[in-house]
């Protein structure tokens, strides 16, 4: 029926009908050119030389096609160190995120549950209220977590929204008959969240796992304050000094025929840096979209 | 909300169970349950409840030494000297600078795209510019923040060339990003490339519950493709648009710390220093003696967001009322 109506409608269109949609197409096209255009600059201009770079003679694709800006990223001792420590948090801290998302959640979405409202409330209230940046701060200082691999962990374990959206989707995918029967055959409440509910949560467990991931991997902020010590910085700190703040340490490039070769390499450094940094994410991009867009309305219908 | 309707169907199967029992056996019955909340409930008490405590350093002067019981009260002294200091109107001003303009120029466009991505027949050209323009959400602040540095880099970037090869001119535009007034549109507009694809997903999905039994009954009645945008589009999704600008506008006097204070330069701090900003440079930048001072100006921002709420809050249940008279 549908189709039968939009085919029918190909040639009857309007005049005014195909002005709209011309405008409209074009407005789109003009649209993904301007959000494009950035990104396969930085792209081209990290594979070209850094002397085409700093003369801005890249505009659109690749100059004197070089990786000499990659070279120099991986030999960069604070980026290298920097995308250690990214890595550990972003894995173990989403490792944690997630089985304790899980295990809040799984209790709350039991209908049986013995004050189940009250734990409810408890959480919630928290999305609305907080102690604000220093009240948290003198915690984790009297805490001792300053200054190390836990302050990344530990103080944001778990999202409470994120919660709400795994525990509704628990409560709307397993029927309660799956339980009743896990009973009667004598499953125990333990059992029951090993066997049934994880392996039927697959699904939810791999969208926090995104958005848990990606969190991770961008955060810059609880790093800047907890941490001082250059050796645990992330990825995004480093970034943050060469990109934003424009410190490139010439020490830190330990290759000294690299600093003679060109002024023009901390530029091409950059944006080579950016690729590299962003990379992981956007490699799982294509995998990730999808599920991605599932979680937001997961939480935007239900949350 | 949902939930209870489902519970209330739900647990007569529990409490016919539970009937006679008092709570201790059924805690005994639920222990493993309970078990299972230690943690997250450890975790919330102490990384939000006990901070929430510690709020009181704004009516006290924190000295690390006697802990957040210990210290001295102070009354509303900090409270007081916020008032009075010249950063108060500035940060202020500020702050409702950023977000209104913010507001006005991110909460509709995402509406226009939606709309206009749902007029598009092609599925193939529909997807790509989806595809393509959720891109930048993923990017990380840090990063997105050093490309426009880059390309506004009178010198090497994008800005600096495209300005010589249009003036033909061999000598170095000025520069933007260090002028004070070009901080709030920079602001905004790279926010609008960020996330604008984004947030247009949400109007996407509401688009796509449209019956298009509508769409055909107005095609036959005559209606132009405009026309049926403003008849039966729109409409279709008032409310998923009342509800977000609910939401955003409760918001009004918070501006997000992490971009602003990576985009801040000494030059453009007149019109860039915000509450969040301040907050985090008085309280953790600038030594110890200023935790309360800093917990102050913050809690001031947390009771502003409060009534604000409240205040939105308020305002939409009698909209809302007059609406569904008027529709």
């Amino acid at each position: 029926m549908a189709i039968l109506a939009t085919k029918k409608n190909k040639i009857q269109d309007s005049a005014e009908d195909k002005v709209l949609y011309a405008v409209v197409n074009t407005f789109l096209i003009v649209f993904m050119l301007v959000v494009a255009y950035p990104l396969i600059f930085v792209l081209s201009s990290s594979f070209s030389s850094g002397e085409a770079v700093s003369a801005g003679r890249v505009l659109l694709w690749p100059v004197d096609f070089s990786v000499r800006g990659y070279e120099a990223v991986f030999k960069h001792k604070n980026i290298l160190t920097g995308y250690r420590n990214t890595l550990l948090y972003t894995v173990i801290g989403t490792m944690f995120n997630i089985a304790v998302t899980m295990i809040c959640a799984y209790p709350l979405s039991r209908r049986d549950m013995q004050w189940k409202r009250f734990y409810m409330i408890i959480f919630v209230i928290t999305m609305y209220f907080g102690g604000g940046l220093i009240p948290t701060y003198i915690v984790i200082n009297k805490l001792g977590l300053i200054n190390t691999f836990w302050v990344m962990v530990v103080p944001g374990l778990m999202g409470v929204y994120n919660m709400i959206v795994a525990r509704t989707f628990i409560m709307s995918t397993i029927p309660l008959e799956v339980l009743e029967s896990a009973q009667i055959d004598g499953c125990s409440d333990v059992h029951y969240f090993f066997r049934i509910v994880l392996p039927l949560s697959k699904a939810i467990i791999a969208v926090m796992g995104l958005f848990y991931g990606v969190g991770h991997w961008n955060a810059y902020f609880n790093a800047m304050i907890y941490l001082s010590e250059p050796k645990r910085y992330p990825l995004q700190l480093i970034l943050r000094q060469i990109l934003v703040l424009n410190q490139v340490n010439y020490n830190d490039m330990m290759d000294p025929e690299l600093i003679a070769a060109n002024i023009g390499m901390a530029d091409l450094l950059k944006f080579s840096l950016i690729v590299v940094a962003t990379l992981p994410i956007l490699a799982i991009y294509p995998f990730a979209q999808k599920y991605f867009i599932k979680g937001i309305m997961v939480g935007s219908l239900k949350g | 909300m949902a939930n209870t309707m489902k519970s209330s169907a739900v647990s007569l199967a529990g409490k016919k169970r539970n009937k006679g029992k008092s709570w201790t056996s059924q805690f005994v019955r639920n222990y493993q349950l309970h078990l299972f909340m230690l943690i997250p409930i450890a975790y919330i008490i102490i990384f939000n409840y006990v901070p929430m405590f510690g709020i009181q350093i704004a009516f006290k002067n924190f000295s690390p030494g006697k802990g957040i019981w210990g210290s001295p009260w102070a009354g509303l002294v900090h409270f007081q000297t916020f008032f009075k200091s010249y950063q108060f109107q500035r940060v202020i001003v500020n702050t409702l600078r950023i977000s209104i303009y913010s507001l006005l120029v991110n909460f509709p466009l995402p509406i226009v795209l939606a709309l206009m991505l749902n007029t598009v027949r092609n599925a193939r050209f529909k997807k790509t510019v989806q595809t393509v323009t959720y891109i930048p959400y993923f990017l990380s602040m840090v990063v997105v923040v050093g490309m426009l540095v880059q390309f506004l880099n009178p010198m090497t970037g994008v800005y600096g060339t495209v300005y010589r090869l249009i003036t033909g001119s061999a000598s170095y535009p000025p520069s933007i990003i260090q002028k004070p007034g070009s901080f709030i549109h920079l602001y905004v507009w790279s926010g609008v490339w960020q996330y604008l694809g984004w947030n247009s997903i949400i109007y996407i999905a509401a688009l796509s519950g449209v019956d298009p039994q509508l769409h055909e009954a107005a095609q036959i009645d005559g209606a132009s493709r405009f026309k049926r945008i403003l008849t039966v589009d729109l409409p279709a999704i008032i409310p998923t648009i009342s509800v977000l600008l609910i939401l955003n506008a409760g918001s009004l006097m918070s501006v997000g710390f992490e971009k602003v204070y990576l985009m801040q330069n000494n030059l453009n701090l007149m019109q860039s220093e915000v509450i969040s900003t301040y907050v985090y440079k008085v309280g953790l930048t600038s030594g110890m003696g200023n935790f309360s001072y800093a917990t102050a100006i913050g809690l001031f921002n947390s009771i502003i967001n409060c009534i604000l709420l409240v205040l939105v809050n308020w305002l939409s249940k009698k909209t809302s009322e007059n609406s569904t008279s008027l529709w």
